[in-house]
């Protein structure tokens, strides 16, 4: 119980890190197997959704005059929230050293961008002739047509390829120290592969100060373009003039949404891999607790978003979107919504206890519980507004068919082959980082030894320098 | 695109915004819908139905709300004081609203459209290029009548068998499954007209051209015409009744002003005026 109460065991030895991870790449657990075949099948399912829907025209999904977007956009919503959370976790916490990141930002980054990838396939899986989705992408042709730079849909275009584009390449940056370690290590296939990717990485000086200076700048790019996008993904709802869209506050709303599910989806995946690949020494307790707490306080920070929207519409003099938010409480969607607002603000209470927060089991069916909450939200958010919109002539409810539920569906196989797959070739845990943490706590635990061990005077020695100069030296600060 | 374009472009905008109404277009088609007049035999309906290619999609599809009808007579029940429970007579309390494509000046479709497939024409039309369209469908969320509709299937495949394709309109296209259409003011009629005119060397004259469904209502309830004309019958109207582009400034207070535009406070400019029905209750 001692051990999991720190972060990482300090005294684990590199050599152990490298043989741990590198043994991850080759012999998972069976259930990861059954994890693979799973993926497939729900892929499947899509495939052939899509394949029918392709050939018979948008009609299949349900889809009618008020309910033009439904499923899919807010499946869209979802995909993209999801992707915000390897940003967080990987850029915004390295820029503020909180270094128990280390062993675990390497999948959330991954996550991030197989979720771009699949969320990327939803608005061209809803568009109704998606063989012509390039024409929204500005191109130079003979007969000088542009796009609409004024929709916020041709911005989401730019923000998602922008943003697929930085979060691979920031990816595949923080790996090449590893991709070394693994060329070092391999054999056949993957030597091969790992020596192309790894692009000549010696581990040099110079090598590791390119490489801090290229990270830290990636990161710095990275975070107010996670914020960015989403809040330009909220814009094709807050642009329009719709009651229940057309809301200021939904960029913040929607980052904090994005954060939120993609923390739970960091939960779920963080289980899940421990479980595969035996991560329990590197995935620890004490690390699972603090995203707990990271996700609890971004839970409370999305349901007071909440209840922002709620009371400004309350209190606002737009008849049309009181009404709507009054038929979201009573309404047909009543169901949907109320289930939203459980999973989304009252299971979350579940993070505030150390109990279930050291529970594995019980995290994993929280966590998936909260990004039910989260997928419900979009939902809620795209829905109801086109069922109860301005002319009442048109309201009406539908249900979803069969192809837009197989889609969402097989959307999650799609993301599970995507990031299954990777975790096999490449590692998932940062060995490299995980070396370094090993290495601060190492002296972190030592000097405080000694500062103990040893008389006042060096403490006081320690405080003259520190006021005039302000600069301690790295490390030793936190002791 | 020269930079004088650009600057002249900036100018007409500036001057669209500050005086309101879009003086510079050179028509502004318009309708006014006397509901008085109006008796719902949905006949208005058809004709846009045999003008205008629209698909017929079979009970099922309708009554999944896929159906393609450009303009769609909607029925209206009073409330019961007004003779809606009078069993023997329930049509009493029914009132008819025709609702096709409000042609809106500040059309909120517009600006949403990923390719600019909707656009406004310079005849102050809100016009819908099919080839363009992508099928986004967020021109059709983003509108408060809720007047577009999208082609969910091939229709044409099933709408007009055998004979049945001959007496399509050739001076239309027919639409695949996937893009979104809309009312156009029946714009193929407009372009004949001013085609003729032009050859002609002169101005269009007023009554020379109308939409499929004025020229079939029974009852003389539609009325269509160029706004920008001053002497033509739809601005006559818009001006009896005190409807102006560019404003909803109007005294509410006289009774007599029984003209009003549909979601006239949402501020979309739409071009279609309808006079309020007075009852005799």
């Amino acid at each position: 119980m001692h051990i999991n109460e720190k972060d990482i065991d300090e005294n684990i030895k590199w050599a152990e890190i490298n043989k741990d991870v590198l043994k991850s790449m080759e012999n998972p657990r069976p259930a990861y197997w059954v994890a693979i075949g799973l993926c497939l099948a729900m892929l499947s399912v899509a495939v052939v959704a899509e394949i029918y829907q392709y050939q018979t025209g948008m009609g299949v999904t349900n889809l009618n005059n008020p309910h033009m977007w439904d499923l899919y956009i807010a499946t869209f919503i979802f995909w993209i929230g999801m992707s915000h959370s390897g940003t967080l976790l990987s850029a915004i916490l390295h820029i503020i050293h909180a270094d128990w990141r280390k062993p675990i930002y390497r999948f959330a980054e991954a996550m991030t961008t197989f979720s771009l990838m699949t969320a990327g396939l939803f608005p061209m899986i809803h568009l109704g002739r998606v063989w012509n989705m390039y024409w929204v992408i500005p191109y130079v042709t003979d007969r000088g047509i542009w796009p609409n730079f004024r929709s916020p849909l041709v911005w989401d275009a730019f923000a998602i390829t922008t943003y697929l584009t930085s979060s691979a390449l920031f990816l595949f940056i923080g790996m090449i120290p590893d991709l070394a370690i693994c060329r070092d290590n391999a054999k056949g296939w993957r030597k091969k592969l790992y020596t192309v990717l790894s692009m000549g990485w010696r581990g040099d000086d110079r090598q590791w100060r390119n490489f801090r200076k290229t990270y830290m700048l990636m990161a710095c790019f990275l975070i107010p373009l996670a914020v960015s996008v989403h809040s330009i993904v909220s814009s094709d709802f807050a642009m329009s003039i719709m009651p229940g869209w057309h809301v200021t506050s939904f960029p913040p709303y929607f980052v904090a949404g994005a954060l939120y599910s993609g923390c739970a989806a960091i939960i779920t995946l963080f289980i899940l891999l421990r479980y595969f690949f035996y991560f329990e020494k590197y995935m620890t307790i004490a690390i699972m607790e603090k995203i707990c707490k990271l996700t609890f306080a971004i839970a409370m920070v999305w349901t007071y978003l909440n209840l922002i929207e709620f009371a400004s519409i309350w209190y606002g003099h737009d008849m049309v979107s009181k009404e709507l938010l009054i038929s979201k409480f009573t309404g047909p969607y009543s169901f949907w919504f109320w289930l939203m607002l459980f999973c989304g603000s009252v299971v979350p209470f579940m993070l505030a206890f150390k109990k279930y927060r050291c529970h594995m089991p019980t995290m994993f069916v929280v966590s998936l519980v909260l990004n039910l909450g989260m997928w419900l939200e979009r939902w809620m958010i795209v829905t109801p507004t086109l069922s109860l919109s301005y002319h009442p002539f048109q309201w009406d409810v539908m249900w979803p068919s069969v192809v837009q539920w197989g889609i969402v569906f097989g959307s999650f196989g799609w993301f599970g082959l995507l990031f299954l797959t990777f975790v096999k070739i490449f590692p998932s845990v940062s060995m490299y980082e995980v070396k370094e943490m090993v290495y601060h706590r190492k002296r972190e635990a030592g000097s405080a030894a000694s500062e103990e061990g040893s008389a006042a005077p060096v403490k006081n020695e320690e405080g003259n320098k520190a006021t005039p100069s302000g600069s301690g030296t790295p490390g030793l600060e936190g002791a | 695109m020269s930079l004088s374009n650009l600057l002249n472009d900036w100018t007409r905008y500036r001057q669209g915004i500050e005086e309101g109404g879009f003086h510079d277009y050179e028509h502004i088609f318009g309708m006014a819908i006397d509901l008085n007049k109006c008796i719902g035999c949905n006949a208005c309906s058809i004709a846009c139905y045999a003008e205008n290619n629209l698909a017929v999609v079979g009970e099922e599809k309708f009554a999944k709300d896929q159906g393609m009808h450009w303009l769609r007579i909607e029925r209206y029940w009073d409330e019961p004081d007004l003779g809606a429970d009078d069993q023997e007579f329930q049509e009493h309390g029914a009132s008819f609203l025709p609702m096709m494509c409000q042609q809106c000046n500040a059309a909120t479709c517009e600006p949403v459209c990923p390719v600019a497939a909707t656009y406004h024409t310079p005849d102050g039309l809100n016009a819908q290029v099919y080839n363009r369209c992508i099928g986004s469908r967020y021109c059709s969320n983003n509108c408060p009548y809720r007047l577009r509709y999208f082609n969910f299937y091939s229709y044409y495949e099933t709408s007009w068998p055998a004979p049945l394709d001959q007496q399509l309109n050739p001076d239309l296209s027919v639409r695949d499954k996937g893009v979104m259409e809309k009312c156009t003011f029946c714009i193929q009629r407009i372009r004949v007209a001013k085609d003729t005119a032009q050859r002609e060397e002169r101005e269009l004259v007023d009554g020379e051209f109308t939409t499929a469904c004025a020229q079939t209502c029974p009852t003389s309830a539609i009325q269509f015409g160029d706004l920008q004309d001053p002497n033509s019958k739809v601005s006559q109207l818009w001006k009896q009744y005190q409807v102006k582009l560019g404003t909803t400034e109007q005294s509410k207070q006289n009774k007599e002003l029984r003209g009003y535009r549909v979601f006239e406070s949402l501020n979309t400019e739409p071009c279609v005026m309808y006079l309020d029905r007075v009852r005799e209750v």
